[in-house]
């Protein structure tokens, strides 16, 4: 480790029987960001079963230290675990900032590790930045501004944590850039003992079936999607069609995937995937902020409504006023005419 | 062993309803406006104690921190099948964060004493962070599954339950020894009817805040006490703890106990594109189709 800088960014490093998540390598790019604010190294706290050679990936997504706990029983996810050694170990070197993906194990054990170690936890975030903030003419360094829509939705909140040392945020999946890899960066792996007690580790995983998805939003460079003005499956096979004509993935908003016209796991949204195709159709879909929140970075937007108030038009770059029965057909014929 | 399930509940404004008059210019919410709910996933919460309870027997406690008409949600807990409610509540837990609301909620487990198992909503829908459940859980000492899909199998003799959690892409299937905190998924168990005599008894339930509106300066405190106590004695009083009641230490509650604050809320601000009207004809949909051509968004 660098003497000369601290170590005050850490980045919870998730992986799932040795693979890294996306989200670790999201926040680490963040991380370095945050950290050059801050002059500070980036950590990666890295939990597992023979997970070594993970570290590499780390490093070149930006790390500079990987606290290593590696542990027969840290082989799969369990809370507790998990939650007390990240505690033990936040407890002790007491970083400024630690950011978790909000995944269904970053939101499980964030709460965890925050309640033990009475620090400001914010779910959700959606942006974050270090700034030195004076309130009640008290200076505050190195605050983490936690932005989040908050409210279902309808407004942006900025959450501060001015008052504790160590302030923690969960992050979607996809909602900030990657960056590039750097496989010449190199950092230092510190391993970290592991003890558990049997209280610890008295959950039992009895059972567990993960499939690879078969569905990949976020690497479609068209999507097509669906909302609340399709709400029938007949409707809904118009959007399919123009997605198949297209070769895009076919999408929704919640109000669609809530009426059951298409799977959760094609959910665009801040409580779905966040995707940034070439082109995003959203059809129907009136553009609450928490859908936006999960598109408006894709490079162009079609918005097809046939209320011309809809939001979605605001953050569209070609708009459609006009019902999807009949904009729909006309649309295939038009693309199919310029194919050929 | 008979079986004592705490089911954590949340009053929420129900977001999902937003209109034009909610927002006030400044982009703040005016919550007034909004008609408060039960939080639905803690109503699935609540169903799925009350399965465990029809099958295995035992006692549901509902609990909510909460404003003073959260007293409506405890009533539906009734009117469900809770057979006690209890509400936590207090001017000096206002303005909490889910750091200072689950510091109260433990604090008020602990008075409750005995409990097998608890459980609650995975988020509240006006907040959405998940996060009131695993704190509890962890202030209290005890393990968790989050994201219950369903409970399987609770054996009381072996004191362990097994649930399924949702995972990415799956599922996986955990036994826990109790007690244990569970957070309930939404669609994991649609919520029962209100059961009619229930509702015809508890709709006379009351918090202390609605038995001290009714009685006015003629009375004294005793005449107050005496009252409590009848309606207590007829199983119609919805318990209400305050700070010292469930012995909370006031520098961990409400806003002093929140590490959070917010700083700043602002209206939705759109990105504001180059935006093209396109009007709906062949004509129209033929240029934009030729635009996004010349850009390579399309082959």
């Amino acid at each position: 480790m660098n003497s000369k800088l601290k170590d005050m960014v850490w980045v919870f490093a998730e992986q799932t029987d040795g693979v890294m998540a996306d989200v670790s390598l999201e926040l680490l790019h963040k991380a370095r960001m945050l950290a050059g604010k801050m002059n500070s190294e980036v950590s990666a706290v890295l939990l597992g079963d023979k997970v070594e050679g993970l570290s590499k990936t780390l490093f070149a997504h930006g790390a500079d230290n990987v606290y290593l706990l590696d542990d027969v029983e840290l082989k799969d996810f369990r809370s507790m675990p998990y939650a007390n050694l990240i505690t033990n170990l936040v407890e002790e070197k007491r970083p400024r900032v630690v950011l978790f993906g909000a995944t269904h194990i970053g939101r499980d054990i964030a709460p965890r590790v925050a309640s033990h170690t009475r620090s400001g936890l914010t779910a959700d975030c959606t942006e974050l930045k270090i700034e030195t903030l004076t309130i009640r003419k008290v200076e505050h360094e190195d605050l983490l501004l936690q932005i989040r829509p908050a409210f279902g939705g309808n407004i942006i909140a900025t959450i501060i944590s001015p008052d504790v040392e160590i302030q923690m945020a969960t992050i979607r999946e996809g909602v900030m850039e990657m960056g590039e890899p750097d496989a010449s960066r190199k950092g230092t792996i510190i391993p970290v003992k592991v003890e558990l007690d049997s209280v610890e580790v008295a959950v039992k995983i009895i059972e567990k079936h993960q499939e690879a998805s078969s569905v990949n939003l976020k690497g479609a460079p068209i999507i097509v999607a669906g909302g609340y003005g399709a709400d029938t499956p007949e409707k809904f096979q118009l959007i399919k069609d123009l997605a198949k004509v297209l070769g895009a993935e076919v999408a929704g908003s919640r109000a669609a995937v809530d009426a059951g016209l298409i799977n959760s796991e094609r959910q665009v949204g801040q409580t779905g995937t966040t995707v940034r195709p070439k082109l995003y159709i959203a059809i129907g879909i009136s553009g609450a902020i928490q859908h936006r929140a999960g598109m408006q970075e894709s490079q162009k937007i079609i918005a097809i409504n046939s209320d011309a108030e809809a939001p979605i038009f605001q953050v569209a770059h070609y708009g459609i006023h006009g019902d999807l029965t009949d904009v729909i057909p006309k649309l295939i014929a038009a693309y199919k005419s310029q194919l050929h | 062993m008979s079986l004592h399930t705490i089911v954590l509940v949340k009053q929420v404004p129900d977001t999902s309803n937003i209109s034009g008059d909610v927002m006030r210019p400044d982009g703040t919410v005016n919550r007034a406006r909004l008609p408060a709910i039960f939080n639905p996933e803690d109503q699935e919460a609540l169903e799925l104690a009350l399965r465990l309870k029809d099958k295995h027997g035992g006692k549901v406690t509902a609990l909510t921190m909460g404003p003073p008409n959260a007293a409506n949600m405890l009533r539906e807990c009734l009117y469900m099948g809770a057979d006690r409610a209890i509400l936590v509540s207090d001017r000096r837990f206002a303005a909490a964060d889910t750091l200072a609301t689950s510091y109260a909620l433990h604090k008020a487990v602990h008075r409750i004493g005995d409990y097998d198992l608890i459980f609650g909503g995975r988020q509240a829908i006006d907040g959405d962070t998940a996060q009131v459940g695993p704190q509890t859980a962890e202030k209290l000492g005890i393990p968790q599954i989050t994201y219950t899909l369903e409970v399987q199998n609770l054996d009381l003799k072996k004191k362990t339950v097994r649930a399924k959690r949702a995972i990415k892409n799956g599922y996986e299937i955990l036994e826990a020894p109790l007690p244990v905190l569970l957070t309930v998924t939404k669609d994991a168990a649609e919520p029962r009817p209100f059961d009619v005599r229930r509702l015809c008894t508890y709709k006379r339930a009351q918090s202390r805040f609605e038995i001290e509106a009714t009685v006015d300066d003629s009375h004294d405190l005793v005449w107050m006490d005496e009252l409590m106590e009848k309606i207590k004695a007829d199983d119609l009083l919805i318990e209400t703890w305050n700070i010292e009641d469930i012995d909370a230490d006031v520098q961990w509650c409400g806003l002093a106990g929140s590490p959070t604050k917010v700083h700043k809320v602002e209206n939705v601000i759109l990105s504001g594109a180059e935006f093209k009207k396109v009007p709906a004809t062949s004509d129209g949909l033929n240029d934009m189709i030729t635009d996004l051509m010349q850009d390579h968004i399309f082959g």
